[in-house]
């Protein structure tokens, strides 16, 4: 199948007064219709900043987007697109929700003008018409009383009904690729659940590829086909979910894998944490940006960055211990059915 | 609705008797009365009969009584320094004079002062953002006696296209305006460039340059009214401001306006003038501020007054 979203050497920088913060470092990576993938990784690691350059987001002069760097959308050259293109690019062919609802949406129109706005632009429609539409949309993100709520401002509605206002924003001129940034952090944690169900239906019936940018393993667990775990703006490990949950062999991923709350783990159990902090995105990293925190650090790791290995068909993983000459080390999950 | 309006109504008349009692008694604590200027030269009989006629010689908490009795009905006294003028009728014909003047200068400050805002935030860091700011700080800078006097040289003395001074001709306003709004320009400038620049900064701003709309439409639909709406708490200020700020410019242009009185009472301890002039700003004032509160239930959803169930 065609792939319809292609990153290959995506490279973004900040341009700030301590100098040049290179925030995401060559990052590649495919999406294919109604495919979901999910960008896991802690804070700082590039997630965000990958996803609003899928968009051409960045405000430039500050962010810069650097040559070389391409995304192509159904083989059209995202970064090559006019003023003109790019709008109809954004918000018909790709869009995208953010992560804090309560400040997403315009205080001061109506949710109904909001979701109108992008049906008028893209679609063409009258305003009868795209009120009509924006109503069935409410309809589908399951927003009780669409018709009374198209009315209504966003500060009458609650965090997660503004979220699937977001969504309804987002879908409403049935984009091919979702991009979703944190969708679930802002939102309580009954809330999440509903939001993440809500976009799962939605990914189904719609067919729509989606892009999830999270933290949160947990909410990736039963909802992306595929996952890349990012750090300092790197792709260091990516499969399937069953490839990262069941066979991941980065030891970040292991740590991250590790830092999620097990059901059957005793009370009195400290929850791991990864010790340490992400390397400073301002200094040039020619070693394994993971090294310095990696429990597994060899000499190799602190010289040179690994080159990404292909494990199968989707699984790639970017560790010096998966090299013929390294010691062989026990994998998380070895470990863990150990203990059990 | 009308719960609301009535309560704010009543808030305004408590308010305006606050200022009544409290200037009143201020005003009466200061040393000397209208005839201090000239009374040594005046008999102690003639100074009797002055102050029975004004009723300056009953006990000062009655001639309290008696003023705010007559303010309630509409008669502020006569004036002490022009004898036989009401104060009421000179408010009234002076104050469209300054209502004049300063109306024009007002909008004009307004709309040159938004759009000078709206242009240094869209060009931030680059010329047109510095030119504004300089102004800007000029016009907050500048005392307006200095800045009246160096266009009274330019245009009036050197260049001879407009008089010093006067009244009664579209010419005589032409100086007065450009001073009048020069600071109100310079004010919304700064202030709606910052309002502006912190709702760019918005993430609504973000989700509507997501939508794919244009740069223009992204803020004619989502930027301006929502920087907008904290310019219009500075309105009441700067509406008041047409008279306050009149003061000085009345004076250096000679411009009947209410500025030019208020300030001549004042030297002259013309009591029931300064009363009569602080009583009408008062007014001015909580009247402006009530229809700046209203207007902001218009404008922004917000705050909109919610109407009572039953």
């Amino acid at each position: 199948m065609d792939k319809i979203l292609e990153v290959k050497d995506l490279r973004v920088s900040f341009n700030t007064y301590a100098g040049e913060v290179k925030a995401v470092r060559g990052v590649s990576f495919e999406l294919s219709p109604g495919e979901t993938l999910a960008f896991v990784g802690e804070s700082g690691c590039g997630k965000t900043v990958t996803a609003k350059a899928l968009m051409r987001l960045l405000q430039p002069p500050f962010a810069v987007i650097k040559e070389g760097s391409s995304v192509r959308f159904e083989g059209t050259e995202v970064m090559d697109m006019d003023k003109k293109a790019l709008r109809a690019y954004r918000g018909n062919d790709v869009s995208m929700i953010f992560q804090d609802p309560m400040t997403s949406l315009n205080p001061t129109m109506t949710c109904g003008k909001q979701i109108m706005e992008s049906l008028i632009l893209h679609k063409g429609l009258t305003k009868e018409q795209a009120r009509e539409e924006a109503i069935e949309t409410l309809r589908l993100v399951k927003i009780p009383d669409p018709e009374k709520r198209v009315d209504e401002y966003p500060h009458q509605m609650s965090g997660g009904m503004r979220q699937r206002v977001m969504i309804a924003i987002a879908l409403s001129c049935q984009p091919k690729v979702l991009i979703a940034d944190e969708p679930t952090t802002a939102l309580d944690v009954t809330i999440q659940a509903q939001i993440i169900d809500l976009l799962r239906e939605l990914r189904d019936k719609l067919n729509v590829a989606i892009i999830l940018v999270t933290h949160d393993l947990g909410v990736v667990a039963n909802f992306a086909d595929r996952i890349q775990v990012m750090y300092a703006g790197q792709v260091v490990e990516r499969g399937t979910a069953h490839e990262i949950f069941y066979e991941s062999r980065h030891p970040y991923t292991w740590a991250l894998l590790n830092s999620v709350p097990k059901l059957g783990s005793e009370i009195k159990q400290e929850l791991y944490s990864l010790g340490g902090t992400p390397p400073d995105l301002l200094l040039p990293l020619e070693c394994c940006p993971f090294a310095a925190r990696c429990e597994y650090c060899m000499p190799i790791c602190r010289e040179k960055n690994p080159a990404e290995e292909k494990l199968s068909a989707t699984h790639g993983c970017a560790c010096w211990l998966l090299h013929p000459n390294a010691p062989k080390v026990k994998t998380f999950q070895e470990r863990l059915a150990e203990q059990k | 609705m009308a719960k609301y309006i009535l309560k704010r109504l009543g808030l305004m008349v408590l308010t305006l008797w606050a200022v009544v009692t409290v200037t009143f008694f201020m005003m009466r604590a200061i040393p000397g009365d209208p005839l201090a200027g000239m009374a040594r030269s005046l008999p102690e009989q003639t100074k009797a009969n002055y102050y029975a006629k004004y009723g300056l010689d009953k006990p000062l908490f009655e001639q309290y009584l008696i003023y705010l009795k007559n303010m309630v009905r509409g008669d502020l006294g006569e004036s002490l320094q022009f004898p036989g003028r009401s104060v009421t009728d000179t408010i009234l014909e002076t104050s469209p004079v300054s209502a004049a003047v300063g109306g024009i200068a007002l909008c004009i400050g307004l709309i040159l002062g938004v759009g000078a805002g709206i242009l240094a935030a869209l060009q931030k860091n680059k010329w047109p953002d510095y030119i504004v700011m300089f102004i800007a700080i000029l016009g907050i800078t500048i005392p307006v006696f200095v800045l009246a006097s160096l266009l009274q040289y330019l245009f009036a003395v050197k260049l001879q296209l407009l008089p010093t001074s006067g009244w009664g001709e579209p010419k005589h306003m032409v100086l007065p305006v450009i001073v009048l709004s020069f600071s109100t320009i310079a004010t919304y400038a700064r202030y709606i460039k910052s309002s502006m620049l912190d709702t760019l900064g918005q993430d609504y701003v973000l989700t509507a340059r997501a939508k794919g709309l244009s740069e223009f439409q992204v803020v004619s639909r989502h930027v301006m009214r929502n920087s907008l709406l904290p310019a219009i708490t500075i309105l009441a200020g700067r509406i008041v401001g047409i008279f306050t700020g009149a003061f000085v410019t009345e004076r250096m242009f000679s411009i009947p306006g209410i500025g030019f009185y208020y300030v001549s009472s004042i030297n002259n301890n013309d009591y029931t003038m300064i009363l009569g002039t602080t009583v009408f700003y008062a007014a001015l004032f909580i009247v402006v501020q009530f229809i700046v509160d209203f207007i902001y239930t218009l404008v922004d959803p917000r705050i909109r007054i919610v109407p009572d169930k039953n």
